[in-house]
């Protein structure tokens, strides 16, 4: 390398030769790469055959490299998940063997319940119902003990696995309001009679009393079929309570008069077969302990 | 000291060996192509930044999407993307090669009109494919989102850019062929190779836009991701590289510090990229070994990156002192040393076990940020403000302190955005990752989504420094252009450099 560094114009900054061409103006050194570089480079390419030995790696023709460790990430999941299924194997076969009271006499498999619940929860129910179940227009909030089909275990069990109105769940839930306006089932003075009278069941003092006294009798000849008298809610019906602060859909005069004429229909999923019915059981428990289980 | 050169142009010492070359009649370059190239590319980074900022606040505030189909982000996203890339660093890299290829060939482009088409051809894909995914239509490929209709079209456009580029070093006078040329040409043809391979597709009817491609299941995300690791290696590596190559000596007046690392740098560079595309696909249905494969090579690949840099800084030896003087070299550097941290964090990311974490999460957005913005956009803002002055004849850009505010802008902006990815993502991988101690899962995504919204902020924020630079960059290129004191009339065809 000397003999020929010194053919060429030495650079005095870096000491090392100065090619002999030049583009543009620009020239070009002949210093050699960094022993570091170089080094690093071989430790890099060192590490890469020690992991082609280990690990799968090389195609041929008909496979590839297996490697010496025999690792596969697909063995590597299955064990994670047999030991993390193994793990809480002890809790899960109490809680398929008992039902809902008597897990919830029991505080260590409660906790373990609920912890269950909520990550199930997040993952699946948060999307509608909200992450800290607090519910939106138009998704029940479940928090309350205001409850469309029922708060008891039994009565929420179904509920989450059949869902309400779900296409592909001949077992779901159904209830159906007439679209009382839209289908002229009702004037528009009726309706607007209506839903003075409705509001007035939760203690708003409504601004048109005598339209509120109209809408009493639309009320007994239309709603308390299923709304029940004075909006006292009809749970076999799924028909929501009427006489509480709590909406659905919202609860000025125009969210109301809105859903008396052309109501709208929420839909829940059947969960039956998309979780099993251990994950079931501990969303249910979990959703019973919010605060409305009955 | 005379640092452009059209017959002329050793900076050896020696004088024999310029005098042995033989002076060679003037040539005349064709500089209007490269002005053209220099004008979209200021006005496709001021768009295409925009959008991005406004992407990130839709983010932060989703409400921003204002309930339009057209202004939603799953549509402004690609704009974005391609504005960037494709528009200003596809700009950029297409002018100056055009320029660097004439000088460091002495040869004008090859092919007459043919580079004019390439200008036009180019710039109106770049508006159609905006549009198209502003209206709906995407292939659904990320950094390859046009339909079959704009992939034909933009092939056609390369095919020739490749043959103006070719054609002029073919054309060439000097006996060898400059290290820019070699990245600028590698980037040329392995992008043709990546678009038109990825894209093939079936389109659905003769008359329609939409059409599904020619792969399925894990082979086309493999194809996909072969196209879209090789697009940052040798879209946003190699043809930057070449980049570097020219305008890093060009302005600090120091030949380049190793022929040699360029020459290893190059090949094991070319080589090594090629193979890393599957570790954007770990722990997915690609098998194990292609995994592995991928993993492996992208740790070889670090040091082939890091020779780039090396030499690019080293080129500085001798005159440090220019960093704390020449704001334009400080852009020129700063691009390296962030080029340098993205090809170190590149590797790191792809080993599995960080993958693990890092992937789908934030800390890929930051880094690619990193490189983006403080490599990409940086060495690109250098050569602009090199460039301009020379293009139009002007002695020097009109305000050298705003070129450094400029880069404390853009410096700042990049620190914001990456370091808030870089917790945001590391956050997020965590999160998501968490079990409590009886076995499930701690947090529901959405409780994800929600403490990743002041990182957002932040990254917003960030951006819009970095944007303002940019303005502010346009409107000191504009004053430079508009009143810059011109520089004297002389036979020499090329502008006199600054000083």
């Amino acid at each position: 390398m000397s003999s020929e560094k010194r053919k060429y114009e030495v650079d005095p900054v870096t000491g090392s030769a100065i090619h002999p061409y030049s583009w543009d103006g620009i020239g070009e050194l002949e210093t050699p790469p960094p022993r570091w570089w170089v080094l690093t480079y071989l430790v890099c390419f060192l590490f890469a055959v020690g992991w082609w030995v280990a690990y799968p790696a090389w195609p041929y023709i008909a496979g590839y490299t297996k490697g010496v460790l025999g690792f596969s990430t697909r063995a590597d999941v299955a064990e994670q998940i047999a030991a993390a299924k193994a793990a809480q194997a002890p809790y899960n076969n109490k809680l398929a063997q008992l039902d809902y009271a008597a897990i919830a006499a029991d505080p260590e498999l409660s906790t373990f319940a609920m912890a269950g619940g909520k990550a199930l929860f997040g993952e699946n129910c948060a999307q509608c119902h909200g992450s800290g179940a607090n519910g939106n227009v138009g998704y029940p909030n479940l928090l309350d003990d205001d409850w469309l089909w029922g708060g008891d275990y039994t009565t929420l069990e179904q509920t989450v696995m059949h869902g309400v109105r779900s296409t592909n769940d001949e077992a779901t839930r159904q209830s159906q309001m007439p679209a009382f306006g839209k289908d002229g089932i009702l004037t528009r003075e009726q309706v607007d009679d209506v839903v003075a009278y409705v509001l007035s069941l939760s203690g708003t003092a409504p601004a048109d009393p005598a339209a509120a006294e109209r809408g009493a009798q639309v009320f007994a000849d239309n709603c308390v079929a299923c709304h029940g008298d004075a909006g006292v809610g009809l749970r076999e019906m799924g028909g929501p309570k009427l006489n509480d602060a709590i909406w659905l859909y919202g609860g000025d005069p125009k969210a109301v008069a809105a859903q008396v004429f052309n109501p709208r229909h929420g839909v829940m999923p059947a969960w039956a077969g998309r979780l099993d019915p251990l994950a079931i059981k501990k969303l249910v428990f979990y959703v019973h302990s919010l605060g409305g289980g009955e | 000291m005379t640092l452009t050169s059209t017959a002329d142009g050793a900076l050896s010492p020696d004088g024999t060996i310029a005098a042995a070359r033989a002076p060679d009649a003037a040539v005349v370059y064709k500089d209007d192509v490269v002005r053209m190239f220099m004008i979209a590319a200021i006005f496709w980074a001021i768009v295409g930044m925009l959008v991005g900022v406004v992407v990130a606040a839709q983010l932060t505030f989703p409400a921003l999407n204002l309930g339009l189909p057209w202004t939603t982000f799953g549509r402004l996203r690609p704009v974005h993307t391609s504005g960037v890339i494709f528009a200003f660093g596809g700009s950029m890299l297409i002018g100056t090669s055009f320029y660097i290829v004439q000088r460091t060939c002495r040869a004008r482009l090859f092919g007459g009109f043919a580079s004019e088409f390439v200008f036009w051809g180019y710039q109106f894909f770049i508006v159609m494919a905006a549009l198209s995914y502003v209206l709906g239509g995407s292939q659904s490929k990320e950094y390859a989102e046009p339909e079959w209709y704009l992939d034909i079209w933009l092939a056609i456009v390369w095919v020739t850019y490749l043959v103006v580029f070719a054609g002029t070093i073919i054309k060439r006078k000097e006996p060898h062929i400059y290290v820019s040329l070699w990245y600028y040409l590698a980037f040329i043809i392995t992008i043709a190779v990546l678009h038109i391979v990825n894209n093939l597709a079936v389109p659905v009817s003769f008359l329609g836009t939409k059409s599904y491609s020619l792969f399925s299941g894990v082979q086309d995300a493999m194809t996909q991701w072969w196209y879209g690791h090789n697009a940052v290696g040798f879209f946003l590596t190699a043809g930057f590289l070449g980049m570097m190559y020219y305008f890093v000596p060009k302005q600090v007046e120091r030949p380049v510090w190793s022929y040699r690392l360029s020459i290893i740098s190059f090949w094991s560079l070319i080589f090594v990229y090629i193979w890393a595309g599957p570790h954007h696909l770990h722990y997915t249905a690609l098998p194990d070994w292609v995994q592995m494969l991928g993993m492996t090579f992208s740790i070889i690949l670090w040091m082939p990156s890091w020779a780039s840099m090396v030499n690019g800084i080293m080129t500085v030896s001798g005159r440090w002192d220019k960093l704390r003087t020449d704001p334009i070299l400080r852009f020129l550097i700063v691009a390296v040393a962030f080029y340098g941290m993205s090809t170190f964090e590149g590797p790191l990311m792809s080993i599995r076990a960080v993958n693990g974490l890092s992937h789908y999460t934030d800390w890929t957005v930051g880094h690619v940020h990193s490189g983006a913005l403080g490599w990409n956009a940086f060495i690109s803002f250098g050569a602009l403000y090199f460039l301009i002055p020379r293009l139009w004849g002007r002695k020097k850009i009109y305000s050298e302190n705003l070129i450094r505010l400029h880069f404390w802008l853009g410096t700042i902006g990049i620190v914001l955005y990456i370091t808030s990815m870089w917790a945001s993502g590391i956050m997020q991988g965590l999160m998501w990752r968490a079990y409590d101690s009886l076995g499930f899962l701690q947090y529901s995504f959405v409780e994800t989504v929600a403490a990743m919204h002041p990182y957002y902020a932040i990254r917003t924020l960030g951006g819009l420094f970095f944007v303002s630079g940019v303005v502010i960059m346009a409107w000191n290129l504009w004053m430079t252009v508009k009143a810059g004191e011109p520089v004297e009339a002389k036979s020499v065809p090329a502008p006199q450099p600054a000083e």
